[in-house]
């Protein structure tokens, strides 16, 4: 389910009023205050660094930063958004520190990377139960997937498509025009539809520069 | 009323957004009349639906155990 695009007025006045008890000194208030997000604070440090113990070492600071800096909030966004760029400024940080280069890139070198991408594999690919998220081995396979995006696509395919939040959400949280949220969006899409589709080449095999990651 | 025919291309670069639902009318209209005879962009149409609704799955990315306690760690030392 998406979350609505517009700001709950009923929801931000909960959090105003949290907010003002936790810079009087009610620190406990803090924790009510993340709570609901704390899956988004995980996810976006783990879209970062692709690491769990980074991701939780990394959520353990913006949550600090955060609690440390509340006072500074202004509310000229969700707190839910602000929330996530602290998240992101302490992910890049971190990943700048410990510049990693585990990863092979899903993305394909041939295709210039602000050009179009088109789809490279028409097999059809019946529906696939959701069900299957309970095996492991699709799990990761999805992970991967997502893992092996350059981190400009995987930025946004974390805030959009994982954590469901709106464009303009997403477009405020990069720093970066709405239009690139869609051109990049669509770009992830495809990419991630080709690496998992079922076509091509009918295995499920790795390669460059096309690779596939699908367990199905 | 004839739909105006629209390319295998054109419907590639509007497809994220009208699996967004993000498209005027119109276009939908020419998309879906597009859909009906072009098997190669309704596959990757089904793809794209099926990748953005596994990815949007909340068991995609399980948070660690205990993550909810240590989250708050460095605020709380003594806790």
């Amino acid at each position: 389910m998406r979350l609505m695009s517009n700001p709950l007025s009923q929801l931000d006045s909960i959090e105003a009023d949290l907010i003002s008890r936790v810079c009087h000194g009610e620190h406990k208030a803090f924790e009510e205050l993340v709570r609901p997000y704390e899956r988004l604070v995980y996810v976006t440090a783990i879209s970062v660094l692709r690491n769990s113990a980074d991701a939780e070492e990394v959520a353990q600071e913006a949550v600090l930063k955060a609690f440390s800096k509340l006072s500074s909030f202004r509310a000229e966004c969700k707190f839910s958004t602000w929330l996530v760029q602290i998240t992101y400024n302490e992910a890049r940080m971190k990943l700048r520190k410990d510049r990693r280069h585990l990863y092979e890139s899903v993305d394909d070198p041939q295709q210039g990377k602000e050009g179009d991408y088109w789809p490279k594999d028409f097999a059809d690919w019946r529906l696939i139960p959701s069900e299957l998220l309970e095996n492991d081995q699709v799990r990761k396979a999805l992970q991967n997937a997502i893992n092996s995006l350059d981190d400009m696509y995987r930025e946004v395919v974390n805030l959009r498509d994982i954590q469901s939040l709106s464009i303009k959400e997403t477009a405020t949280i990069l720093g970066i025009p709405e239009t690139s949220v869609k051109t990049r969006l669509r770009r992830a899409r495809l990419l991630l539809r080709d690496a998992l589709a079922p076509g091509m080449d009918g295995l499920w095999h790795t390669g460059h520069p096309y690779q596939k990651v699908r367990p199905w | 009323m004839a739909t105006i025919e629209i390319s295998c291309v054109e419907v590639w670069r509007e497809i994220s957004d009208y699996v967004d639902a993000d498209i005027s009318a119109e276009l939908r209209l020419r998309m879906e009349a597009h859909f009906k005879v072009c098997a190669h962009c309704s596959a990757v149409l089904d793809g794209m639906r099926n990748v953005v609704g596994l990815i949007a799955d909340g068991r995609l990315f399980q948070m660690p155990e205990g993550f909810n306690k240590r989250l708050y760690s460095k605020i709380n030392p003594s806790e």
